[in-house]
């Protein structure tokens, strides 16, 4: 049998079931509100927009490999490649760039041209301090924390604070090798 | 423009092989080497108690990934037997079979392996085993009360 090549982004998502993209940027607007009501400090819902997202995104790494065909990748810039064009294509319809390597490969940036986060979004004077799509970090932390690796993801570029695009680092801190889970004397 | 959500599982499982009723055993692992699913159909002889049993299951799988990775033909790097791999490094088995039985294995990149031990006249389980991993998405990972890395009820 030979192996099942990858499905793309586009493949995948036209196969899928969606909600309007509107109802889902409006539901997202809807919590980012609540939570700034909720918790009052604009930190503390960039903190908990990220640990949703992380909360998200280890169980969204099935949910892609399952679809995606995707096998394991050789190194960091592969991984960083698919997530721009087979992950963000598949769950929220578009493609990502990978831009600003540095010289050992381990950081990266990606930038979204196109966010349907954020339309009909204005940042008010009071939140300036908010990344309105931090759960996005957090989902791809979270995800690349299941397949073993450490990441860092932080914003660069925000278009809601006046940027020209979104921009994501991403980090390797470091990839975990797979251990043996039990102690001897167990 | 729509998003989001909902499923593509593939409309019917795939066809297998041989007769129906050859199946003995399934185990769903994860990476930490939780048995979050035992189920069991046709296993006449026990020895042990099920923990124990689910930990040599694991133990097994894991012990001839990595032998079948030091084993490879075909990689030039590798470290020594029993080091730990990083994700991406090395290859694995899909089954083995033995006089009595045989041994279908399926391990996702995130860690997830997926074990049928059925009778050995039995064919191909790949597409079987994706078929399953599908489904642990649908009704698992995407049932909100479910906790991740707690057992399967």
């Amino acid at each position: 049998m030979a192996p099942i090549a990858p499905r793309s982004g586009d493949a995948v998502f036209a196969n899928v079931e969606r909600v309007n993209a509107e109802l889902f940027t409006l539901t997202y607007g809807a919590i980012v509100r609540q939570l700034l009501t909720d918790l009052e400090e604009v930190e503390e819902v960039n903190k908990q927009l990220d640990q949703m997202g992380y909360n998200i995104g280890i169980r969204l790494i099935d949910e892609f490999l399952a679809k995606s065909n995707v096998s394991r990748c050789v190194d960091f810039k592969e991984t960083a490649e698919v997530i721009a064009k087979v992950g963000f294509k598949m769950f929220l319809g578009v493609s990502a760039s990978v831009t600003n390597w540095d010289a050992d490969g381990t950081c990266c940036s990606l930038i979204l041209e196109d966010n349907p986060l954020v339309d009909f979004v204005e940042l008010p004077d009071t939140c300036q301090g908010l990344y309105y799509c931090n759960v996005l970090s957090g989902v791809i932390r979270g995800a690349l924390e299941m397949v073993s690796m450490k990441t860092e993801v932080t914003w660069v570029r925000d278009m809601l604070r006046g940027d020209d695009a979104y921009e994501l680092k991403v980090k390797l801190l470091k990839q975990v090798p797979e251990e043996y889970p039990y102690k001897d004397d167990e | 423009m729509q998003f989001f959500g909902g499923s593509d599982i593939s409309p019917s499982p795939p066809v297998t092989t041989g007769s129906g009723d050859n199946g003995h055993m399934m185990y769903i692992f994860n990476r930490n080497g939780v048995c979050l699913l035992y189920r069991e159909w046709n296993r006449p002889l026990k020895t042990l108690d099920a923990q124990q049993d689910h930990k040599l299951m694991f133990g097994l799988l894991f012990s001839l990934k990595s032998f079948t990775a030091k084993m490879d033909p075909t990689s030039v790097e590798k470290g020594n037997l029993g080091l730990p791999q990083l994700p991406g490094q090395g290859c694995s088995f899909h089954s083995f079979r033995t006089n009595t039985y045989k041994l279908s294995f399926m391990e996702s990149p995130s860690g997830i392996k997926i074990i049928l031990v059925t009778s050995p006249k039995t064919g191909d389980l790949r597409e079987s085993l994706k078929y399953i991993y599908n489904l642990y998405v649908e009704y698992v990972v995407k049932n909100p009360l479910y906790t991740p890395g707690t057992p399967i009820r």
